[in-house]
């Protein structure tokens, strides 16, 4: 019994296999329309679950930045609000650099100045992020 | 010692000789053509760390392989033959191979077994930042979409007369991924394999020329000129649990994915864990390259003369463009329904970038983005959609896979 059930289905994977293979125009274009489909659907799945996991850990950080801030806060109620440091002549603003050392921002403005051909003191550089 | 007999046995040994009977002159066309690839890898520098070995392979392959195969091949094709062949006692025997093989025989068993595409796979997520993917997972979407030319080829081969398993095959040259083409060709047609990895790897190469005039054909000055918003900093954590939650999901849908998918996102894990750098250096250096000298010497080795010169050949070569073609398209429609949807936030250049080729077709977006505005900077951005069409084309492999295997 169990040996005949098996002769079936290897003659069934069989017809399977050949069938697969002699394809015809019209089961193309379903595999065609199917495939794509079930790319974009594992896919989407994907983005969902790390829209997901993205959504958890910028909530986690806000949460360790309000906690930063907070206990900014109660360590030192009276400290003064830092005075905003003044603009240099002719500059259009300060720069936020991240991971990036004042001397290597320079020569990435300079370099984005030659390569624009335009003089840096009509470049605006909102900042400047080290990509790891 | 009859010195004139010696000499007419030596000359008919010889390959020299080979090249004046049964059809030997297709080899000589082959090392032409093998000669054309030194020249386009060594001076042009197509792809030249895996076209190098390619092109190679094929000399030494059409230089020591006539028909009748002699013992002195290098690659015997008969034994591959045999090794597929349902009814002959060495299907699937790997110690008939290893008994009778040459040297090429013997390398290509990596290929035959899926081992190389795969240890490549993992030496490219070692290499890959997943980050402006992860910070911004729309662009998964693109490098879904940029999968159309796959399917596409898939249905024209099936109408140009190919079977099932060849048009899959042929398809997946759209995916843009080297690897993933071989992988997939030598478990479904492995007698295409030498076309179809040579055709995926010229094309590759070709990118900055085949894709700009898609891109200009099918953008707006104005949508090109697009400067897309910089993305949040992804934490350390999301990207170590990155390579987990992908190899959860993928093989969980698709278990054919799992030695690709299972080894790119191994390679990653090494990358970001922050505990192996010595690993994820030995696989993003050491064994990357020497997986890459015997990929290359040994898919070279499967463009035997008799078997590499024919229609279905050239046939492959177009098929394989406008499957380039059209997963560009793919990728630049995508592009454009976001730029739409998100009311012109998104520069629909980076969806070309959703052909897996990384970094080149990322850099192509970047050059084509500041051809439009000088100041614009979409490289972080294009590198989203073009890790993603790594993971889409693996995914469609997968498939393809599953179905025709």
């Amino acid at each position: 019994m169990f040996d005949s059930v098996m002769t079936m289905s290897a003659e069934v994977a069989e017809e399977t296999t050949k069938a697969a293979s002699d394809i015809s125009i019209a089961d193309a274009a379903v595999t065609a329309v199917f495939g794509y489909t079930v790319v974009f659907v594992g896919i989407l799945i994907l983005m969902i679950v790390i829209y997901i996991v993205g959504a958890y850990f910028k909530s986690k950080d806000a949460k360790a930045k309000q906690n930063a801030v907070d206990t900014a806060k109660t360590a030192a109620p009276a400290a003064a609000p830092e005075a905003a440091k003044p603009v240099a002549p002719g500059s259009a603003g300060h720069i936020k650099l991240f991971d990036v050392p004042d001397k290597e921002a320079a020569m990435i403005m300079a370099i984005v100045a030659d390569k624009m051909q335009k003089p840096l003191n009509e470049l605006h550089f909102i900042s400047i992020k080290e990509v790891k | 010692m009859d010195i004139l007999e010696t000499l007419k046995t030596l000359w008919n040994d010889s390959g020299f000789h080979s090249f004046f009977v049964d059809g030997g002159w297709k080899n000589l066309i082959m090392i032409v053509i093998s000669c054309v690839l030194l020249y386009l890898g060594i001076k042009k520098q197509f792809e030249p760390l895996l076209l190098v070995g390619i092109a190679f392979g094929c000399l030494l392959v059409n230089l020591s392989y006539f028909t009748p195969a002699s013992a002195d091949a290098l690659y015997h094709l008969d034994l591959w033959d045999n090794f597929l062949d349902h009814d002959h006692p060495d299907y699937h025997s790997y110690g008939a191979i290893l008994r009778n093989g040459g040297l090429l025989d013997i390398l290509y068993i990596g290929v035959k077994a899926g081992v190389y595409p795969s240890l490549i796979f993992m030496g490219i997520g070692a290499m890959t930042d997943f980050g402006p993917l992860i910070s911004n997972p729309k662009s998964l979407l693109l490098g879904a979409a940029a999968q159309m030319g796959v399917f596409l080829a898939f249905f024209g081969a099936v109408c140009l007369g190919f079977d099932g398993n060849a048009a899959a095959s042929i398809g997946i040259i759209g995916g843009a991924d080297g690897p993933t083409a071989i992988f997939l060709t030598s478990k479904l047609k492995p007698e295409l394999l030498g076309p179809i990895a040579i055709a995926a790897y010229s094309y590759m190469a070709l990118i900055p020329m085949i894709q700009p005039p898609i891109m200009r054909l099918l953008t707006t000055e104005k949508e090109r000129k697009v400067k897309m918003e910089q993305t949040r900093v992804v934490s350390k954590t999301e990207k170590i649990i990155f390579p987990i939650i992908v190899a959860l999901f993928v093989i969980l849908l698709l278990p054919s994915t799992a030695p690709l998918i299972g080894c790119l996102m191994l390679g990653n894990l090494w990358r970001e864990c922050g505990v192996t750098e010595r690993l994820s250096d030995t696989v993003q250096n050491g064994l990357m390259n020497i997986v890459t000298v015997f990929l290359g010497i040994s898919v070279g080795a499967t463009t035997v003369a008799s078997r590499f010169l024919s229609l279905e050949t050239i046939k492959i070569i177009l098929l394989g463009l406008t499957a380039f073609c059209f997963s560009t398209i793919g990728g630049l429609l995508v592009g454009k329904l976001m730029y739409k949807l998100t009311g012109g936030k998104i520069n629909p250049l980076i969806g070309s970038a959703g052909v897996s080729a990384v970094p080149m077709a990322a850099r192509v977006a970047q050059t084509e983005g500041q051809k439009a505005n000088p100041s614009n900077f979409l490289l972080m951005h294009a590198m989203g959609p073009n890790v993603a069409g790594v993971i889409g084309s693996a995914i469609a492999a997968g498939f393809l896979l599953a179905v025709f295997k």
